[in-house]
């Protein structure tokens, strides 16, 4: 079997997937919820060197993915006007719009930069303050308490020509709207590590009880997963339903305290879309109305959107673990990760682009190679 | 822009009120705000995050990370310049396909 070897600790991979070999009797699906898994997943096959009777369903956990082409269209208007220094992380860029993406926006004359934090977006708005500097804040929670400093140190250092476009999301609530939805198949979750460095552990208790499901703390390299994996089986075997941190280098129950704080201060939850879901009731983070004057939506008057979606993509299926990629028509055919149709075909933590990238065009897996050696 | 990558503090210094890192990600250095991790001294690794870091790491799991991100290339994904990544995927896509 090929994967294993390229596994950091390919000895203690083996051991990892004979442990999850000796504890299963019966089937099994789980869902991965962040799209950092998904990709290392794919990426080592991880979900062909398990057991046959093991299944991964791959989450909307992917913030580029799940951001709704309203916002993206948005985006792609502020950008486009003059006096605008729009601010993105790269992974935004080539995100399609209804009729273009912020690549071709900056080629059209917009100033479209990338910068690696939101800091920098904010340096830019003190080093120019003749322009009005726009910052795209998307992001899961491992992303918000960035986003959220960012505004924070705006109101502090009085930057007037600063504001933020927001759509960040959560992954609680995602769960809920999951685990209640009638098609939903999934026995157990492996929850985000990094969402939970931040966030802590304490909000999934309830959540795991409420639904009887197991929800294991799971970083994403390889052997994180299989861990997670691993955990998630046992639980299951036993009927057991409780929070687990296999990830405990890096989350701690109570996440990061000094970050809450600041999210709890500049943002509050609302309702939000998903690109492909739908609303999922307070699922996102917006900036609280002390904040108002730095939101961009508030500060530009946008009108006359019209998204409109490609027909054809069936990427809120693939999100929420109901179709797998390959059973897309569209798929490496019309929409490849260079003719991205979808979000989830043009980020790397998209399923599809997941599964482009690393093989999967047709193949179901086989008992063949699910083996290890 | 969904990755956190491990990397070691080599310097640190108040700007504008807030600390900030300088943070040496096996090779490439980057500022980092301290404002969440405040406590983290020169030396220690932290898990950063678009320029935040949002907790401490150990040094043996921050240098697996760190080698394997190299391996598969996530840093170049993460540092590099992501503008030439877009032309390159944009490249082959005629304007008629993009849609
Ligand atoms: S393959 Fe493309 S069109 Fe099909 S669901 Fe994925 S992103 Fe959408």
């Amino acid at each position: 079997m090929k994967y294993i070897d390229e596994f950091q600790d390919p000895a203690l991979a083996r051991r990892l997937l004979d442990d999850i070999a000796r504890t299963v009797t019966r089937r099994w699906s789980m869902m991965e919820v962040c799209g950092g898994q998904t990709h290392s997943i794919i990426r080592h096959g991880i979900d062909q060197l398990l057991p046959g009777n093991i299944e991964l369903i791959h989450g909307p956990g992917c913030p580029v993915c799940v951001t709704p082409l309203e916002v993206i269209d948005k985006a792609l208007e502020i950008a486009s006007r003059p006096g605008v220094v729009f601010c993105s992380f790269g992974d935004m860029l080539r995100v399609p719009g209804s009729d273009r993406d912020l690549f071709r926006v900056k080629g059209d004359g917009g100033d479209v930069r990338v910068v690696y934090s939101p800091m920098d977006a904010l340096r830019i708005a003190r080093q120019t303050p003749d322009q009005e500097v726009v910052f795209f804040g998307v992001g899961f929670e491992t992303t918000a308490p960035a986003i959220a400093m960012a505004a924070h140190q705006a109101k502090r250092l009085d930057v007037r020509n600063f504001s933020l476009l927001v759509s960040h999301v959560r992954v609680p609530p995602a769960i809920e709207a999951i685990m209640r939805s009638p098609d939903c198949r999934v026995q157990a979750f492996l929850a985000a590590g990094h969402v939970c460095s931040v966030m802590g552990t304490l909000e999934y208790p309830a959540l795991a009880d409420t639904h009887k499901v197991p929800i294991v703390v799971t970083g994403f390299e390889p052997l994180d997963i299989l861990e997670g994996i691993r955990r998630a089986v046992r639980q299951l075997e036993r009927g057991e339903h409780r929070v687990e941190n296999a990830y405990p280098r890096a989350v701690r129950p109570q996440g990061n305290p000094v970050a809450l704080s600041v999210l709890r201060e500049v943002f509050t939850t609302t309702d939000r879309a998903w690109r492909g879901i739908g609303t999922i009731p307070d699922s996102g983070w917006r900036l609280s109305d002390a904040y108002r004057d730095y939101d961009a939506e508030h500060r530009f008057e946008i009108t006359g959107l019209a998204t409109e979606e490609p027909a054809v993509c069936r990427s809120g299926e693939v999100l929420q673990g109901l179709i797998k990629p390959h059973e897309c028509a569209a798929f490496g055919t019309a929409c490849t990760p260079r003719t991205p149709l979808g979000a989830t075909m043009v980020s790397n933590e998209g399923a599809c682009a997941a599964y482009y990238l690393y093989r999967r065009l047709t193949t179901p897996r086989t008992e063949e190679t699910a083996s290890v050696d | 822009m969904c990755l956190a990558v491990p990397g070691r503090v080599v310097g640190i210094e108040e700007r504008d009120g807030t600390p900030m890192a300088r943070v040496d990600f096996g090779g490439v250095v980057k500022d980092v705000c301290l404002a969440y991790l405040p406590e983290i001294e020169v030396g220690e690794y932290a898990i950063v995050h678009v320029g935040f870091a949002i907790q401490r790491l150990d040094e043996e799991s921050a240098l697996a990370t760190l080698r394997l991100f190299e391996r598969i290339g996530a840093l170049d994904e993460e540092f590099g310049d992501a503008w030439a990544h877009a032309a390159a995927e944009a490249e082959s896509a005629p304007e008629e396909e993009n849609r």
